[in-house]
Order: structure tokens, then sequence, then C-alpha cells
């Protein structure tokens, strides 16, 4: 692996976005705009926001980065630049890892602003750090990044890679702990669960919420995760067809 | 010294389909090779081979005096496709500077390929909203970039009008003077006078091979049209 070319692939893929304020814009507003909503959903019962509201912080970033990563190389494969950068010098795992660095860039900034949105204008109230918040759900969007990125590379077209989101994305939300806890669920349930990152993202995140033990084995776990979702994505893309 | 591509008994399955029989392909250095033949007679298919994107079934394929699809050729091959294969949500001179950087070695600067192309006043233009032909040489140009010795040009003229063919020819020649060796795929006869030497496919075999001039005695016919028909002919 080369830094140079990975930093081109990173700058590359960063100035698209920077041509594309309409992208960048949706990235920003939408999940300001679904958390608005979700304050005034629960106008009548402002308590229920406050315990809601810190785990879909993370949820919204997740889906939209997923969104925007599951079409980034199928982009590519129809534009008929992936087949230039195979026979280029450029390795696959620079060609990953430079959407990594990029997206996971644009999703720190993201959940940055929509956590502080929730935080310091929709009066959102949490027992923990709010920073520790605000990292939480950087975690979460990286998770729907390397999640998108990995489909994106297996899907032939943008029909198939949108529909892994119901596929892949949905199960992990309903098994994550969100709705209920972990530990209510049926073992078999429950025991899936321990295998799939966003489990660990929600875990994280409600600790956070009510301020109770360490969220860094989880940190830890996500990283694992990342990783290994991030070179099975890489380790799809090939450079000869049949 | 050996040959800029060299194919013997190449031959490619996809799915079901037999593409290429048998091909034998010599192409020396520095020349200007012509790739003629119907669409769907598997030139497309020979030039993937050729570039390493496309698995053989059996056979050899030999570029730069290398096995083809091995990494060292990889800083050493151009490789334009049929669709202008550009980032249009960049400019001119992003796209460039892009792919100029994922090369170790780059023998012009991005601004030197972009003049080459005529497209120095293009720079700082998004790719999309360029027209045909200025998108057909960004496209030239993203082959230019690194220290090529090897183009691949997949119908680099195709929809473009007279004036702009006549433009990318001289270009050509420029290049093979600078040492390059090039194949390129047409699907209109009157470019192959343009050729040094002449490769005709049909159905996924060799028909011909030779300089216009020989292919002209062999069929005793002028025009180009003329002479592939005949060929197809003699068959």
């Amino acid at each position: 692996m080369k830094l140079r070319r990975l930093l081109a692939m990173t700058l590359r893929v960063l100035q698209q976005l920077r041509h594309d304020p309409r992208t960048l814009a949706l990235l920003f507003v939408s999940p300001a705009l679904l958390m608005t909503i979700l304050k005034y959903v629960y106008w009548s019962n402002p308590d229920l926001f406050q315990r809601v509201a810190g785990s879909m912080l993370g949820v919204f970033p997740m889906l939209v980065m997923f969104l925007i990563t599951s079409v980034a190389t199928l982009r590519e494969r129809t534009s008929g630049t992936l087949e230039r950068l195979m026979i280029s010098p450029l390795g696959k795992v620079e060609f990953i890892g430079g959407y990594a660095i990029a997206f996971g860039f644009a999703s720190l900034v993201q959940a940055t602003a929509v956590s502080s949105y929730a935080i310091w204008v929709l009066g959102l109230k949490i027992q923990g750090s709010q920073f520790a918040l605000i990292y939480t759900a950087i975690l979460d969007a990286l998770i729907g990044l390397a999640i998108g990125l990995a489909v994106s590379t297996f899907a032939k077209t943008e029909f198939q890679a949108i529909q892994f989101m119901p596929a892949i994305l949905l199960p992990q939300l309903l098994l994550s702990g969100l709705l209920i806890p972990r530990e209510a669920m049926p073992r078999v349930l429950s025991d899936i669960s321990n295998y799939l990152p966003l489990s660990y993202a929600i875990d994280a995140t409600k600790k956070v919420i009510s301020n109770q033990g360490s969220i860094v084995n989880d940190s830890l776990v996500i990283g694992l995760f990342l990783i290994l979702i991030l070179s099975a994505g890489s380790f799809t893309l090939k450079r000869q067809t049949k | 010294m050996s040959s800029a591509i060299s194919c013997q008994k190449l031959n490619v399955v996809r799915g079901k389909s037999h593409i290429l029989h048998d091909l034998y392909l010599e192409v020396p250095r520095g020349a200007i090779m012509g790739l003629l033949g119907p669409s769907g007679s598997g030139k497309t298919t020979l030039m993937r081979s050729i570039v390493g994107l496309q698995k053989i079934e059996s056979g050899k394929v030999e570029v730069l005096g290398e096995a083809a699809a091995t990494k060292p050729l990889r800083e050493s091959i151009g490789y334009s496709t049929q669709s202008a294969s550009v980032y249009s949500d960049l400019t001119c001179i992003e796209n460039i500077r892009y792919f100029s950087a994922l090369y170790s070695q780059n023998e012009k600067s991005p601004e030197e390929i972009l003049d080459e192309v005529d497209l120095a006043k293009n720079a700082h233009q998004m790719a999309g909203s360029l027209s045909g032909g200025e998108r057909a040489r960004l496209a030239l140009a993203t082959t230019l970039v690194g220290s090529p010795q090897l183009l691949i040009l997949d119908e680099p003229t195709v929809g473009l009008d007279p004036v702009l063919r006549v433009q990318l020819w001289k270009l050509f020649y420029q290049l093979a003077e600078q040492g390059k060796t090039l194949l390129v795929s047409s699907h209109v006869m009157d470019e192959a006078d343009s050729c040094h030497s002449l490769v005709l496919l049909r159905d996924g075999r060799t028909l011909a091979q030779g300089t216009p001039t020989q292919l002209r005695e062999q069929t005793g016919q002028k025009r180009m049209d003329d002479v592939f028909i005949a060929l197809i002919g003699q068959k």
C-alpha cells in the first residue's frame, strides 16, 4: 500500500463531494430534519423524546451514510472508471480505504453536526457526557459507511445495492436493542445480535445516555468489525472478469 | 527487444459463448496497429485480455515482455474504454491530477497532458459539461498519465466529426514518434489507412493481418470496405 495513492483517492472522493452541493446539503440537513420531526412527534410526551432521541442520533446518520456509500463503487462500475482504476497501480485496499477515509470524514462532520443540533438546539438532555454521545453517533455512521461500501462492491446494479438496506441493515437495527433490550429477546435472537456490529454501537449509546459503564470495549469491537467489513469489501472487488 | 504485444493461441470464453478462437497477434514496438472488425467480433474482449481485465481460457498473452495482468505492467499501459471513463463531477484538471497521482512516475505534468489533447482552455471546466469530442479527448488524456509505453484505445474516434478525427490521428502519430505503441480499434474502415499495420477480426478469429498496402494487393481491391468484404469471401 502506498500512502500517496491512498491520499489521492481520498482527495478525489472529497473533491467529488465538494462539487455536489445538493448531496452535501442533504447529508447535513436530512438527519437534523428527522430529529426535529422526532421532537415534535413526541410533543405531548417530552420524556419519551429524551429516552428515544439519544439512540436515534446514531441511526439517522448511519442510514444516510449507508445509502451514499452503497452506490459509490457502483457509480464507478457503470461509468467505466472502475476498470480504468483496476488497470492502474491503484490497489484494492487503497481504493476502499480512500472511500472509507473520505466518507469517514463526512460521517464525522455529519454526526457531530446533528448531535450538536439535538443537544443544543432541540434540548436533548442525557446523564452522560455530550461529547461521548457525539462520539457514539460517529461510530454508528461509520458502521453504515463500512457496510454500504462492502455491499457496493458486491452488488451489480443500483437496484441490488439499495435493497441491501432492508436485507442487511434493517435486521441489524431490529436486533440491536434499539426497540427492546437485547437481554429481553428470545435467546436465539440475542445470540445472533452478539455478532452484529450495530448492537455494540447501541450498547455504547445507552451507556452514555445513562452514564453507566465504560464504552472502551464496545469501541474496540466496533473498530474490529469496521476493519473486517472493509477488508471483505476490498476482497470482493475483482480486477479481472470472467 | 520483445514485441509490445504477443498473443498466442488465445482463447476467451465468457459464459457459454466462445469469444476469441486460437488468436495470434504480434504488435511491434512503436507501431500504430489498427484493430478492425464489425461489432461483436471480439475487439473489446481482445483489448481487455491485453490490459489484464479479462480472464483467459487458454493460450498466452505477453505485453512488453511480461505476462499480461501482472503488477509491473500497470505502470506502463494506458487504456481507454469505449465509454469515456472520466469523472463527470470533477474538472478536467482534477481528473488528470488524480489519475497522475496513482502512478509512481509521470513523464508529463497534468497541464502538459491537457495541452497535448488541446483541452488546456477547458482545464477548470467540469468533465460532465464537456461536448462529446472534448470528453473523448479527456478520456484519451487519462491514458497518457504515468509513463505509458503501450496505449490501448477502444474506438477512440467513434462519434467524432471528421475534423476531430484527423486531429486525434495526428496526436496518435506524435505519440508513436515518442516511441509509444498504439493499438487502436475501430469499425470505421477508412481509418485503416492511418495505421501502420492492421489486423482484421471476425467472430473472434483473425481474418487477416498486414499493412494496408499488403491487404490491398492480396485482395486486389482499392477501398478498405471492399478489402474487408473480399477477405470474408476468401475464407
